[in-house]
């Protein structure tokens, strides 16, 4: 096929000539030296943490524009929120942020008992307390792990790799599954916590703040690290708040923000913890906040397991919502016929709509859900931390070198899953 | 300044124009005309601290008139407030104001509702398709759009095996 | 082509298919396309527990041109397929291609209008792996197969 040469006139036009090999860009007015071009990154690069892509337009080695688009792994889980049941959607939102699946489950039933007036019991808000912060950990871990890799340094990942087995073997004790988990159950949780798993969280617990340490140690004065990510990417609050950035993104612009704490929910006025904060709003910032969230994490799960020492109910006993136990399933009528209405008809919050958002690892993830009283939600709205949080890509992106593109990508910490829903 | 001091104020400012309020589990909700939008959001901004928006999403009631709702969801940061507002747009014309010149971060959450409802904001920068192939030519998010799609609207690539 | 061609089938090509099979056969060097939740179980699937380095996989190569395994792990789009094919017409012959998970092989629990509902709709594909996702051991289960598969192979197919 014959090359040819082409001058784009729209965004759309530039994009779709990229996707094609045979043309190429040129670009308007006069430059002598050909320093200009445009550069397609993505959707397959090793460094944009799945299918990301960003078209940037170079002035040299320096950035003038990037333009992300996205896309690439819309998979209509809104679409498919309307044709299912609210338990039925459940092991969807599990592949919404791949990273930390758990939190995503207790968002979903968050959101639905908020709309149902479904009271957790304790015992289960522990539970959910507590595995929301070792998915935050497993998370800060695989970002760690490719963040650093993205600067250059491949070790780190093995490192942090090693830890999210272990992780994983929680999970698997505790759920069954090792990655996709869905624990939760609108009104408590799949399964109580074994004696066992306690056990597996206590030793994970008290060597992990060691091996943090450890990584600190090899990265906070290590020269090439900091010359790559010092000063790297900078945004300041107000732009940040104005841009829509949550999560550590955004407390690393000096906001102090944290949903844990502004608009509670589960069990966390009843533990202690800090909120990291930083004012350099760059990307070492960003990455010294989900740093010290390791250790803030740490400390909610130890009170966590202190207070799992009493037993109790995981799930709420009211059949009419919540789905009763297998045992009651097999063995009583009722119980069967409430299995039955419930897989039938589903919970049926009253007609309203409701917001419930929680603070993942990446920021503000929140359900909005629109019933109009069946089982199935009218509308449900995924309000995704990484969507808005690439928002800001063309802000932190333009004015920097391109090699730096791939290290501002991996401090944001965006999961395409949960980006393009 | 309470939330309830905030908003009795916000009321009085826009006594015309609220058509409705409603809370639900402990959410306020206002209902506006489309053309109230951006003078309201703009009151909430610079007045009442709503300084960040949350989310900008459709609906689609699928009724005859004023079919499709465009919802805002606000918080004051600094005083931990959350506000929903609703405005509804009628398919005979289908547009509504843009409010990515009061919260940047609307920008791309237009970009979306644009993307699956097919609601033009007008005003806005750079109105293009978020999620779907720009020549897509359905708004899948639409009661009408069946799950599974409409054979042959998005190409598989050619040569397959 | 080369000499293989010169001589037909028999006991030299016999031998050198072997030699070839036995040097291909473990150093597969994939080229990982994480689409989604898979790419993190891809992950796992390298990193220091299953460690792929076993079996000679290790050098995960993001160009298409240095890699003749295509991982295909996660959910498919309509908008990626594109793509997708596009690096498979990149790898050099011969090359093969696993289907990691319910998604890449079936379009799994997402029956909806952008997933393709099985990336066999443009791309051929060597082995599927159940599983959403699937353990790690299952991929390493998947290469293994895909090395018996390069056992049959045959010098004389490469024309």
């Amino acid at each position: 096929m014959e090359s040819t040469m082409s001058q784009p006139k729209t965004t759309d036009e530039l994009l779709r000539l990229l996707e094609d090999e045979h043309t190429f860009v040129t670009l308007e007015g006069s430059d002598p030296l050909e320093s200009e071009m445009v550069i397609n990154m993505g959707p397959s690069h090793p460094a944009t943490h799945g299918v990301l892509r960003i078209v940037l337009k170079m002035n040299g080695e320096t950035i003038t524009r990037a333009i992300p688009e996205l896309g690439y792994l819309h998979r209509a889980m809104e679409k498919l929120a309307e044709n299912k049941s609210y338990h039925e959607f459940m092991p969807y939102t599990d592949r919404l942020d791949y990273m930390m699946p758990y939190s995503n489950n207790v968002a979903l039933c968050l959101a639905v008992e908020k709309a149902a007036a479904i009271e957790v019991p304790e015992r289960a808000q522990w539970i959910r307390t507590m595995m929301c912060e070792m998915a935050r950990i497993s998370s800060h871990l695989l970002w760690l792990g490719t963040m650093i890799m993205d600067t250059g340094a491949l070790t780190v990942f093995l490192h942090t790799f090693r830890e999210r087995e272990r992780i994983y073997d929680i999970f698997d004790l505790l759920t069954g599954a090792r990655f996709t988990v869905s624990h939760s159950r609108i009104g408590g949780l799949a399964s109580d916590i074994s004696p066992e798993t306690i056990q597996a969280i206590k030793t994970f617990i008290k060597q992990f703040p060691a091996h943090v340490q450890s990584w600190e140690k090899l990265l906070n004065r290590n020269k090439i690290f900091l010359q790559r990510t010092a000063g790297i990417g900078y945004i300041d609050g107000p732009t940040a708040t104005g841009i829509g950035l949550t999560g550590p993104n955004l407390r690393a612009s000096g906001v102090n923000w944290d949903l844990r704490k502004t608009h509670p929910y589960l069990k966390y006025t009843d533990v202690n913890f800090d909120v990291p904060l930083s004012n350099e709003g760059d990307s070492l910032a960003r990455y010294e906040v989900r740093m010290k969230e390791f250790y803030e994490s740490v400390r909610i799960v130890e009170q966590c397991l202190d207070k799992l020492t009493t037993p109790g109910p995981v799930r709420a006993d009211y059949a009419k919502q919540v789905y009763p136990w297998k045992s009651e399933v097999y063995h009583t009528m009722e119980g069967l016929i409430h299995d039955f209405m419930l897989t039938d008809w589903g919970v049926c919050p009253e007609k309203g709509q409701v917001y419930q958002a929680i603070e993942s690892s990446k920021g503000e993830l929140g359900f909005f859900i629109q019933s109009d009283g069946t089982g199935h939600p009218w509308r449900l709205k995924i309000r995704s931390p990484s969507f808005v949080n690439l928002q800001s890509l063309p802000i932190l992106l333009e004015g920097s070198q391109m090699a730096d593109t791939v290290v501002i990508i991996g401090s944001l910490d965006p999961v395409m899953g949960e980006a393009d829903k | 300044m309470t939330f309830e001091q905030a908003m009795d104020a916000f009321r009085t400012a826009f006594s015309g124009s609220i058509l409705r309020e409603e809370t639900h589990r402990g959410e306020l909700t206002f209902y506006f005309k489309k053309t109230d939008v951006p003078a309201v959001c703009r009151y909430l901004r610079d007045q009442t601290g709503f300084n960040f928006i949350t989310d900008c999403l459709g609906t689609d009631r699928f009724t005859d008139e004023e079919r499709y709702e465009v919802i805002y969801h606000l918080r004051n940061l600094t005083q931990a407030w959350f506000l929903r507002l609703v405005t509804r747009v009628d398919e005979s014309d289908l547009t509504c104001p843009t409010v990515s010149d009061i919260w940047p971060a609307a920008n791309w959450m237009e970009r979306e509702v644009f993307d699956m409802y097919g609601v033009t904001f007008t005003g806005h920068p750079d109105l293009r398709r978020m999620y779907m192939p720009q020549d897509f030519e359905y708004y899948p998010l639409r009661k009408e759009f069946p799950l599974i799609g409409i054979e042959g609207s998005i190409p598989l690539p050619s040569g397959g095996h | 082509m080369g000499v293989e061609s010169a001589f037909g089938e028999g006991y030299i090509t016999t031998t050198v298919d072997a030699l070839a099979n036995w040097a291909r056969k473990n150093a597969v060097w994939p080229m990982p396309m994480g689409l989604s939740c898979c790419g993190i179980e891809l992950m796992a699937f390298a990193g220091p527990r299953y460690d792929v380095a076993r079996f000679g996989s290790e050098v995960f190569r993001f160009s298409p041109r240095q890699a003749d395994l295509l991982l295909v792990a996660g959910t498919c789009t309509y908008k990626m397929s594109k793509v997708v094919r596009k690096i498979w017409d990149q790898m050099p012959d011969p090359k093969w291609c696993i289907a990691m998970g319910a998604c890449a092989s079936t379009g799994g629990m997402f029956r909806s209008y952008p997933v393709t509902q099985g990336i066999d709709e443009f791309i051929p594909v060597d082995v599927y792996v159940p599983g959403c996702p699937p353990r790690p051991d299952a991929v390493i289960n998947a290469l293994m197969q895909i090395q018996e598969k390069i056992g049959q192979h045959s010098v004389l197919m490469d024309r």
